[in-house]
């Protein structure tokens, strides 16, 4: 069953929280990964909103849904994510990458409550959900894993080592996200090493491929649905972004990947004048 | 009856855990005819998983195995279980805190025939640098089942540096060990020969014949852990005998070496200090006796290098 009008809503309200909040931690400390971090709010928004079975307050439930997020930069935004769902504290986004903080810059599963995976090396995230989806298969368990991967990311040859290995024993239990926002950080992804034609790339891999927009819950729903009705393939689910969605001083801007923000900045992008929205 | 080797003790020990342990599994990355696990495939086909010639994919695939639960063997040569897949173990596995059980086969000379491209001198001394992380290394097929059982209780991820091929046994089937603990085979007063890994600690053995001809009394140590060095033990022969040499199938620097070089100056131990071992060189092909006189690693360049220190 498709949607309803009021889960859109529902998921179009908690993403505006998520990116009010991830612009306004960033803005806190001043600079940060706002850029790649705003391009996935939606998406984090479809995924805790609607689609992932997790339960912030036993977040090592053995049943949950596992969610990589290989481009650990994005940490921002899925800190803000977690914590509006109640795995931790709202105000903790206020020691985004102060000395001994539990919300680093990049994701690590030994600091934050409902962190998955340690990542941050680009080109990890995706062998590491191989192995998660692989363990769950082996426990007969239906869980599933997720796993979120940037597009410049996948110059990293180890995400096609992973693409082979997930094909090969046929892990229809994962599903990745590329979010395709056509930008790195010297330049746009065409410019310095071309995605080509990303479907195909993944469908020679053996994988199911699906393409949408990032930022329509309409269509991520049906895009996941696509993957979850496959049996024995991974799935790829390129979605087409806006790097620094919801910022407009930082949409498709290739300066966004690690800017200054400023709360004033945060003020007119959000219209809020506090900080966070709980 | 031929000695076992080593592999086959590693493999035997993996199929016992596995059979008592269903979440112990094995990655190989299409080296399990040389790794010698096989026979843990044929075993458990479904924890078996050969993740084909991607050894980075295959340390991040262990790192998720382990998240779920799992207790992952992966085995490769040790020249690319660490120069080709040194950041997943670093991150994925060890900064993530997760539980690799990580093999690197053909240390040093013991490659061989697969030359300087294949011959790991450097895979300790890189492994050194990864915070907690215990690196062990058995000497004798006893060791090897051994420290494969000790590695599979310890919490934490690890680095098991295995020769595969047989060679003669040096512990009793019933020899205790521990990772961190090293084993004096041989008392002596004169001078201590710490050694680390099949091929040295033989020659260790060696060089104390050699030196008993000579008249001086040397210890045989096997110390096995590479890091946590038995410190305890190196620091009462340093005492003791105020001489080491330390034997060692890698490089130097970063090597035990080094880690034997630190713990005397850090504490003030008055013990004089020389090194066998590769000092700065690349592999080459060759056989494993050839090698060993080239890169001075044999009986005689050990007790030569104790008789400097006698002086």
């Amino acid at each position: 069953m498709p949607l309803s009008r009021t889960e859109i809503e529902g998921l179009t309200e908690f993403a505006a929280k998520i990116r009010t909040n991830t612009i306004f931690c960033i803005a806190n400390l001043g600079v940060g990964h706002i850029g790649g971090s705003l391009s996935i709010v939606d998406l984090l928004a479809y995924l805790y909103g609607h689609e992932m079975n997790v339960k912030p307050d036993d977040p090592l439930w053995g049943d949950r849904d596992q969610l990589v997020l290989s481009k650990g930069h994005a940490g921002p935004a899925l800190y803000s994510t977690l914590s509006l769902k109640g795995f931790f504290p709202v105000s903790w986004l206020d020691t985004l990458n102060q000395g001994g903080t539990r919300l680093p810059s990049h994701c690590d599963r030994t600091r934050t409550p409902g962190i998955d995976m340690s990542t941050g090396s680009l080109g990890q995230g995706l062998s590491v959900a191989c192995g998660m989806a692989l363990a769950n298969k082996l426990d007969g368990k239906t869980r599933r894993v997720f796993a979120i991967i940037g597009d410049g990311e996948t110059q990293e040859g180890q995400n096609w080592e992973a693409a082979e290995f997930a094909s090969q024993f046929k892990l229809s239990n994962l599903i990745a996200f590329t979010d395709y926002n056509k930008l790195q950080i010297d330049g746009t992804t065409d410019e310095i090493m071309s995605l080509g034609d990303i479907e195909a790339r993944w469908q020679s891999f053996g994988w199911h491929t699906e393409r949408c927009s990032g930022h329509d819950f309409e269509a991520i729903f049906e895009a996941v649905a696509g993957a979850s009705k496959q049996t024995d393939k991974p799935s790829m689910i390129i979605l087409d972004t806006i790097k620094g969605k919801g910022m407009k001083v930082f949409e498709n801007q290739v300066s966004s990947h690690n800017a200054p923000v400023t709360l004033e900045m945060a003020r007119e992008a959000t219209g809020r004048e506090g900080y966070y929205a709980e | 009856m031929p000695n076992k080797e080593m592999r086959a003790a590693y493999c035997d020990k993996l199929i016992e855990l596995a059979s008592k342990d269903p979440k112990v599994v094995v990655l190989e990355a299409d080296l399990m005819k040389a790794s010698g696990t096989m026979g843990f495939k044929k075993a458990f086909p479904d924890r078996g998983i050969d993740a084909g010639i991607a050894e980075a994919n295959m340390v991040g695939v262990a790192a998720g195995l382990s998240a779920n639960g799992y207790i992952p063997f992966a085995a490769t040569f040790g020249c690319f279980a660490s120069r080709r897949a040194y950041d997943q173990f670093f991150l994925s596995a060890n900064y993530a805190k997760l539980n690799v059980k990580l093999t690197g086969t053909d240390p040093g000379i013991s490659a061989a025939f697969n030359g300087g491209t294949h011959m790991p001198f450097e895979d300790g001394p890189l492994m050194r640098m990864i915070p907690g992380l215990p690196i062990v290394e058995p000497s004798d097929a006893v060791s090897a089942a051994a420290f494969t059982e000790l590695v599979y209780q310890h919490k934490g991820s690890t680095y098991m540096r295995l020769h595969r091929k047989s060679v003669d046994p040096i512990y009793d089937e019933n020899e205790k060990f521990e990772i961190g603990q090293g084993k004096v085979l041989s008392d002596g007063k004169d001078a201590a020969i710490i050694a680390l890994g099949a091929i040295e600690v033989r020659e260790a053995i060696k060089a104390r014949g050699i030196l008993a001809s000579e008249g001086v009394d040397a210890a045989v140590i096997d110390i096995l852990t590479l890091k946590p060095i038995d410190r305890k033990l190196v620091l009462s022969y340093a005492a003791k005998t105020g001489r080491i040499v330390t034997a060692e199938d890698e490089q130097v620097a970063g090597g035990l070496g080094s880690e034997v070089s630190m713990l005397l100056t850090e504490t003030g131990t008055a013990c004089r200090l020389a090194m066998v071992g590769i000092h700065d060189e690349f592999g080459q092909v060759g056989t494993t006796d050839w090698l060993m006189q080239h890169y001075k690693m044999t009986a005689k360049d050990i007790a030569e290098k104790v008789m400097g220190l006698m002086k």
